[in-house]
């Protein structure tokens, strides 16, 4: 799996994920792009980061940015990766391209004490304007026509806190946003992006 | 920018005059290495990079020794080193080793016993990965190189720069582990044991001893089938299928079967030829024990077969290269290094190239291949 957003538009959420990683933590980017997550983490606070992708281009652009990069494929799963071995396991922007949904939230939720997890919501006013117009929604966020969409997975907030409620994965924190602003008022009409602090019941008690 | 050769080069040759005790217990007396440089080493000594050979390599890393015979005389890595390539030798000090038990110089079974003043021949001990390590470790004293910023090597090379993170962890920063694994697989050592066998076999093989027979033409006895034969079974496994039908299929020599033992698919030509021009260059008693080298290493061995606990010795960071059409050292083998690496804590780059030469990927220079390693040269500090 490869990042398919530019990482320019995801910065701005680089910047809360960075607010819940702590000094020195040990920090599992999933479809890391080139590593200018890792790198900010790195830089502010000493975390020891390892990216994983499976894109050449993301791979060689990771070590050129000092990241270090593993290039796996995410659909075999994190098999590898021993349990508790991180302190937050990240998919930024990318758990909509992931066929095996579940399993890779409850891997991530494995080896990482947390998961962080952001997504474009597809309940966002403009997306369901598309589709009561009869067309695919196409944004900032969902930038690909139907038939070059790398995205395999197609939900709202809503449905991804239905799944966490029934998978018994804890909503520790969730931020959303639109144009970069925060959106407190029903984020699952009026985010185009939403944010995510995952736990396990057996961590969070 | 555009990259050039590090042009003509001449080897040079070590010799070390303190006995080194070896891993299965004998020793030898003395011993020299031949060795090659390209560019400066800087004056904090802080800028050195080892290049480790794999089974058929040696020391003539990069450049080319007759002006005249440019493509003959090339170096096997020449792809790799040099102005403006991925190990760029405008800012590292590289240095291309033949390896203890090689027949290009350093010393080996051909080379004089001086307990008998014959050749060592089936006398000269069994040498392993850690052998090797333990006598580049002595060239790198003799040439001031406290510490490598890098020790780097595909397939059996890879295991040295791995071993070097083992035997030496305080000397090596980082190191560059290609198309190599922590250990054989059965299969790896099934494979190099037919081509023992083939050369063992071989009449003109004389029980090791061959360099004091001559055959029928007065020329001296080297058991040439067979470490043909080897060669042709062991060239087999560095490619993959697809490559074989692509550049192969079952073309025909001769456009039609002549229904005998001759060659008939080009295929067959191809590997007698590699086989051929191979047995002229390299010498038996070393192809057999660079294959029990091959077989031994094992740094879990002495840990219950623990990778992990084994390398947590380690300080280096890491880059590690597999390739997806390589079945001899399949992508498998380098991911459990990696998660072992993961395991210790340690910084590690991971890149799984997809090149369809397989095991031989390692010595192309496949775009994606050379960007990361490129990126990784570039990132280390000197």
């Amino acid at each position: 799996m490869s990042t398919p957003h530019s990482r320019m538009d995801g910065r701005f959420d680089f910047l809360h994920i960075a607010r819940w990683i702590r000094e020195n933590e040990r920090v599992l980017d999933l479809g890391c792009g080139d590593g200018a997550l890792l790198s900010l983490l790195k830089r502010e606070k000493n975390a020891r980061g390892y990216g994983v992708d499976l894109d050449a281009k993301n791979v060689a652009a990771c070590i050129r940015n000092g990241v270090n990069v593993l290039q796996f494929n995410l659909e075999r799963g994190l098999s590898g990766f021993e349990d508790n071995s991180f302190d937050h396991v990240i998919m930024s922007l990318s758990l909509q391209t992931v066929r095996h949904t579940v399993p890779i939230l409850k891997e991530m939720l494995r080896v990482g004490h947390e998961a962080v997890v952001s997504f474009p919501n597809f309940g966002f006013a403009p997306h369901r304007a598309a589709i009561a117009a009869g067309r695919m929604p196409v944004s900032r966020h969902l930038p690909y026509q139907w038939f070059n969409s790398p995205n395999v997975r197609f939900f709202t907030i809503a449905d991804f806190e239905a799944l966490c409620a029934e998978e018994n994965i804890v909503i520790l924190e969730c931020l959303s946003f639109a144009d970069g602003a925060f959106i407190t008022d029903d984020p699952n009409l009026n985010a185009e992006v939403a944010l995510y602090r995952l736990g396990r019941p057996d961590l969070t008690a | 920018m555009k990259s050039s050769s590090v042009g003509q080069v001449t080897p040079k040759k070590a010799y070390f005059d303190a006995p080194i005790a070896l891993k299965s217990g004998a020793a030898l007396p003395e011993f020299s290495l031949a060795y090659e440089t390209y560019g400066e080493l800087n004056a904090a000594k802080s800028n050195a990079v080892l290049v480790c050979h794999a089974l058929s390599g040696n020391h003539h890393v990069a450049g080319f020794y007759d002006p005249a015979n440019k493509k003959e005389t090339l170096g096997w890595w020449d792809n790799l080193v040099g102005p403006g390539k991925p190990l760029d030798t405008r800012r590292f000090f590289v240095v291309g080793v033949n390896n203890l038990g090689g027949c290009h110089g350093s010393t080996g079974p051909r080379s004089k016993n001086p307990a008998t003043n014959r050749p060592y021949g089936a006398d000269f001990p069994l040498v392993t990965v850690e052998d090797w390590v333990a006598a580049q470790a002595r060239l790198a004293d003799s040439l001031g190189i406290d510490t490598w910023a890098a020790v780097i090597g595909g397939s059996l090379g890879g295991m040295q720069a791995l071993q070097w993170t083992l035997a030496f962890p305080d000397r090596v920063r980082h190191a560059l582990v290609i198309a190599s694994t922590p250990r054989l697989s059965a299969q790896n050592i099934a494979f190099n044991e037919v081509a023992r066998q083939a050369i063992l076999s071989d009449p003109d093989f004389h029980g090791g001893h061959y360099y004091a027979y001559t055959d029928d033409q007065g020329e001296e006895a080297i058991p040439r089938n067979g470490l043909k034969l080897a060669r042709m079974v062991g060239h087999i496994t560095y490619l993959s299928d697809s490559q074989l039908a692509e550049k192969f299929g079952r073309r025909l020599r001769h456009g039609k079967h002549r229904f005998h033992y001759d060659v008939e698919f080009e295929i067959e030509s191809y590997l007698r030829h590699q086989g051929d021009k191979f047995a002229c260059i390299f010498d038996a008693n070393t192809y057999l024990l660079t294959t029990k080298a091959l077989d031994y290493f094992d740094p879990a061995f002495e840990y219950d077969g623990n990778l992990r606990l084994a390398l947590a010795r380690a300080r280096a960071n890491f880059f590690v290269a597999s390739f997806t059409t390589d079945w001899r050292f399949s992508p498998e083998n380098s991911r459990e290094l990696v998660y072992a690496l993961l395991h210790n804590g340690l910084n590690v780059s991971y890149a799984e190239i997809d090149c369809p030469a397989g095991h031989d990927s390692f010595l192309l220079d496949d775009p994606c291949y050379h960007a990361a390693l490129t990126a990784y040269l570039e990132g280390i500090s000197l």
